[in-house]
């Protein structure tokens, strides 16, 4: 081997993850050190800090065995879903909408932590479903029952946008597990006619006004369309280089609302343009193929779904922010992930990615042999 | 391998049970397709941002650069207005002020109440400020306070964080040194109103302390006076905080716009009013250049710059010598005697001879009627000279009836009685000289020999004000056909002859001088200017029926009018001056007021001294008397007194102040009986309460007893 003068250690490490990852958080820091207008502090360093801290947390998860993912399944998915309605309940007596539980030394927000949740009860789930049920009610049934609990607790938080990713990690198990495709096409098609009911009647008025207002920023251009419309301004006037390191006005002057988490693409691509925007994409391109590559090597059932619906929701994230940013999506709140500065975010990513790199280890030890 | 399609509700026979190898291959097949999905969203997402950053760059650049420079105007400092001696009438003061902008503000009552602690505001501006706040739009500044001393100032600035959509600022506002006196003449200014930022989307309107002309000269000349704002560039932040400068472009000031008045004499003449209500013009007798033009009572201008308050409103409102009025072009009177030597003039040019006489036996039958002179008891044998210095109202009765009154209508207009004369006021009145083809054009009715009697004493139809009596004068005195010219103008040709005849002229100019200075009815308008001999004439206008009041006494507003116009030094005119006091009881209300102006105009400290002593017993001078009247209201009504109008409603009611009342045109005037003149002479006026002079009855008799009331 070339590598045999490193330690085999360090050479069994997922290298092709970990360096975008690492390039994308020190760019992400970079921004963050910018957006606090030329100082480690507040966010910048803790953003790297927590990134190589939870890096560690990631590479520790990579080395636990498949059965104990599988004999966690149940019992993680049943404690989140307590933990959900334990928030409900003190959210109720706190008076108005709470996502997260205060333990002391951190807030733990249950719905995040879901996410990868929902992806590892579902994975399990389909790997101990016989194949041959996979076409009857047997193989539904249970999964919109898993599903439905935690979406249903975490929209009645209400938290709409955590309440989307959780189900749509949970659908793209469905859907690769191998259930059948019109049940998709039809769900499509119900949602398609039912998002417009859903849209006047369950949705609250602020969530209703940020669809009206996305349909139409300029609408409200001091008001909810405000955001979208500086995120525009911010991107469109960094040009294909950007203003310069440090010298973005919209983020340093206020006029970008969170400049440095949900918005934090933005603040970047003011400052670094265009060709900051292509980095970002690519290195996310780069990880998200290396995490389909996991799944499409993986050894077995459960890693397979496991891994592809890790890399789902880590997708859902990009998506939904990116878009969010430049003006495709309503604005709901969900952070970039490795470049928003926040813990909560940061966690759940790393969880998806420890996984990914767990799955990436049975796939390498099993040498390709199926079991 | 492919499954076949089944539909969901057909009960096909079920083919193989699906294998783990399949569902891999499945797997395999979706997880492509996903990665596909991602990949194109990654190209969308690719594609959004190139368009959003090389295809739209040019127009968010625009957007962020506009976000990021805040642009602040400077309201340019506005330009003075100058008397004749560049004394200032309008100036400007450098003052520190506070404005709240109405959208920025959070919790209205708990900002004012803090500034009402911090700026010591009394509870009746704090109601004057929340009013104009519930009827400001989003964008209009609403004026806290100004003219505010440092510590104030800094007090507020300092807590700004506190204090949102609260504007502190140094800058320059219009001050006005003479107050009241110049109220009509210049007017006053005030913030744009809505209406006005409608007409004119100028950004200017709404900068905070910037203020436009609302009246008067202020609002005739508001694009001289205005001036090129200044700017200030500042990068800010979203929040309004200013970051650093960028640049600062100085304003450019309004140019300044002098006048042909004389400060002094304007300042002097509005004070020697005192307590009536009237009017006094001064004209130069060689260029027509007005040197006072006064009406009083009046309003501050400095006040009504920052929005009139309740209590001044209360004040203003409640004032039967309408303060509002600028009488000198809104006010229209009957102009009395003062016509008398015009009409003298007609009869002159008509070739009657100075020394045709008639028998004054206190009254002259007319058809069937008997008209009455002011004298009862007859002036005797009158001629053209005595007519005028005594007044005599039989003279013209008889002469007129021979001349005729197209005539004197003739020399009326020519001395400029009804005439319009280009001032730079809106809303003026012209008055009436009454002719047989007026009479016919406006009521349709045969000229009556009664309407000539009636006009030649300035009775009737006659109506004038006070601007046409001071041109009258000045013509009278030059034979120059002289206009009133307002804007100092050193290259404006000289005024063109009359074409009366200088003998003509001097005749007048004698009988004009014997009334003041010989055996005249305003013996004691004499100056008391050695060298200085000034002519005049007296009137006394009729305000009500003789079966209403006698006209000296009793109500105010049953009293007469009283009118003096005259010129100085009488052989070699210089200045013609003319004054009319609104219900002041006859002429005798009017000649002294102009004695003294005039003799401001050759000795200042005489006038000034004459002019204290009077003011010792008014009680102070006009602002300290308007002073005294505020804090009487203030402490009568306090925050209690109505809301003040807005801009609109105040500028109605002006105007509605400013439509001539038009007294005597409503023909009660068959017979309006010239009202007694003098007080020189020995006095037959308080007779008259019980022998009304009034009305020509239809008695047969020649004897001087008539009917109570005209009859019709």
């Amino acid at each position: 081997m070339q590598r045999a003068y490193i330690p085999g250690f360090i050479a069994r490490q997922p290298w092709g993850v970990i360096l975008p990852l690492l390039a994308l958080v020190l760019f992400g820091g970079a921004v963050l050190y910018s957006a606090a207008g030329g100082h480690l502090m507040p966010w910048a360093l803790l953003h790297v800090l927590r990134f190589l801290v939870f890096l560690v947390m990631a590479m520790v998860i990579s080395r636990i065995p498949q059965e104990w993912f599988k004999n966690a399944a149940l019992p993680s998915y049943v404690m989140l879903c307590v933990l959900l309605v334990l928030v409900e309940l003190i959210g109720r007596v706190g008076g108005g909408s709470q996502r997260w539980l205060n333990l002391g030394f951190m807030q733990l927000q249950p719905s995040e932590l879901m996410k990868p949740g929902i992806v590892l009860v579902l994975a399990w789930f389909y790997s101990v479903l016989p194949p041959s049920e996979i076409r009857t009610g047997r193989a539904i049934a249970p999964a919109v029952l898993l599903l439905g609990l935690p979406a249903g607790l975490v929209m009645l938080q209400p938290d709409l946008g955590t309440g989307l990713a959780i189900s749509f990690g949970a659908v793209v198990i469905m859907f690769l597990a191998g259930l059948p495709l019109w049940l998709f096409i039809s769900g499509g098609a119900a949602v398609a006619v039912a998002a417009p009911l859903a849209f006047f009647t369950l949705l609250h008025d602020y969530q209703r006004k940020r669809v009206l207002v996305f349909l139409d920023p300029e609408s409200d251009p001091l008001g909810s369309g405000y955001h979208i419309t500086q995120s525009k301004i911010a991107i469109g006037s960094g040009g294909l280089f950007g203003k310069g390191f440090g010298q973005g006005s919209q983020s340093h002057l206020d006029y970008l609302p969170e400049a440095h988490t949900d918005f934090v693409f933005a603040t970047m691509a003011e400052e670094w343009g265009m060709m900051g925007g292509l980095f970002v994409l690519t290195v996310f391109a780069l990880v998200l193929r290396w995490g389909i590559a996991v799944a499409l090597r993986a050894p077995d059932r459960f890693s397979r779904l496991l891994a592809a619906g890790m890399v789902t929701t880590i997708f859902f994230y990009v998506c939904i922010n990116l878009m969010m940013v430049m003006g495709l999506a309503p604005v709901v709140g969900i952070p970039l992930p490795f470049v928003s500065h926040g813990g909560s975010s940061m966690m759940t990513n790393m969880l998806c990615i420890g996984t990914l790199m767990a799955v990436d280890r049975w796939s390498q030890r099993q040498d390709g042999t199926f079991r | 391998m492919r499954q076949t399609w089944t539909w969901p509700w057909s009960k096909p026979v079920r083919p193989l049970p699906v294998s783990g190898a399949q569902l891999t291959n499945s797997f395999e097949r979706r997880t492509f397709v996903l990665g596909m999905a991602q990949a194109g969203v990654g190209m969308l997402l690719a594609g959004r941002l190139t368009w959003l950053a090389v295809a739209e760059n040019a127009k968010y650049r625009a957007a962020s650069e506009s976000n990021r420079v805040n642009l602040t105007l400077i309201p340019p400092r506005r330009g003075w207005v100058i008397d004749r001696t560049g004394a200032a009438l309008a100036a400007n003061r450098a003052d520190f002020r506070v404005d709240i902008v109405p959208d920025r503000v959070v919790d209205a009552d708990a900002t004012l109440g803090m500034l009402a602690g911090l700026l010591g505001l009394t509870a009746d501006r704090v109601s004057d400020i929340k009013d104009k706040l519930e009827k400001a739009r989003g964008f209009q500044p609403v004026e806290v306070a100004s003219s505010l001393d440092w510590e104030k100032f800094a007090a507020v600035s300092v807590r700004l964080p506190e204090l949102p959509g609260v504007i502190p600022q140094r800058g320059f506002s219009r001050y006005y040194p003479t107050g009241p006196a110049v109220g009509h003449l210049v007017g006053y200014v005030g913030p744009a109103s809505a209406e006005d930022y409608e007409k004119e989307h100028n950004p200017l309107l709404i900068t905070p302390g910037f203020k436009i002309g609302k009246d008067g000269l202020e609002k005739h000349f508001e694009e001289r006076l205005r001036g090129v704002p200044g700017a200030r560039r500042v990068e800010a932040t979203a929040g309004g905080r200013v970051v650093r400068d960028l640049g600062t472009r100085e304003d450019v000031p309004g140019k300044p716009i002098q006048l042909t008045i004389d400060a002094a004499l304007q300042d002097y003449a509005a004070r020697r009013i005192g307590l009536e209500s009237g009017s006094v013009v001064v004209m130069d007798c060689a260029t027509g250049d007005l040197l006072a033009m006064v009406s009083m009572p009046s309003f501050d201008p400095n006040s009504f710059a920052d929005g009139i308050g309740r209590i001044e409103w209360k004040m203003l409102a409640e004032d039967d010598h309408v303060p509002l009025r600028n009488k000198v072009l809104r006010g229209l009177y009957p102009p009395g005697s003062t016509v008398k030597p015009m009409v003298a003039l007609a009869f002159l040019e008509a070739g009657l001879d100075p020394e045709a006489s008639v028998g004054c036996a206190g009254g002259l039958r007319v058809g069937n009627r008997v008209f009455h002179c002011w004298n009862h008891r007859g002036h005797g044998t009158t001629n053209m000279m005595k007519g005028i210095y005594q007044s005599c109202d039989v003279y013209f009765y008889h002469f007129a009836q021979q001349i005729g009154m197209d005539k004197i209508a003739a020399m009326a207009r020519r001395l400029g009685l009804g005439q319009e004369f280009p001032m730079p006021y809106p809303g003026q009145s012209y008055g009436t000289v009454p002719d047989p083809a007026w009479k016919q054009r406006k009521y349709g009715k045969e000229w009556a020999i009664y309407d000539t009697v009636n006009a030649t004493i300035g009775q009737g139809y006659m109506l004038v004000n006070p601007l046409q009596q001071a041109v009258m004068a000045s013509r009278l005195a030059s034979g120059l056909q002289l206009a009133p010219r307002l804007l100092m103008n050193h290259h404006a040709p000289a005024a063109p002859s009359l074409g009366i005849r200088q003998d003509h002229l001097d005749l007048i100019h004698a009988a004009m001088n014997e009334v003041v200075n010989g055996r005249g009815t305003a013996g004691k308008a004499r100056l008391p200017v050695p060298g200085v001999q000034m002519a005049g004439k007296t009137g006394t206008a009729q305000v009500v029926g003789l079966n209403v009041g006698n006209g000296k006494g009793g109500l105010w507003k049953h009293r007469d009018h009283g009118h003096f116009i005259c010129f100085a030094p009488f052989d070699k005119p210089r200045y013609a001056c003319a004054v009319a006091i609104e219900h002041g009881g006859g002429s005798g209300a009017a000649y002294p007021i102009a004695r003294d102006v005039m003799t401001f105009l050759f000795d200042r400290a005489k006038a000034m001294e004459v002019l204290e002593g009077y003011e010792k017993s008014w009680g102070g001078n006009v602002q300290q008397r308007m002073a005294a009247r505020y804090n009487a209201y203030a402490a009568k009504f306090g925050a209690t007194a109505p809301q003040a109008p807005d801009e609109a409603q105040a500028a109605e009611a002006v105007a509605a102040d400013n439509t001539p009342v038009d007294q005597p045109t409503a023909p009660q005037t068959d017979a309006a009986p010239p009202a007694p003149e003098p007080e020189v002479t020995p006095a037959p006026a308080p007779a008259q309460s019980t022998a009304p002079a009034a009305a020509p009855s239809p008695a047969p008799a020649a004897a001087p007893v008539s009917a109570p009331a005209p009859g019709r």
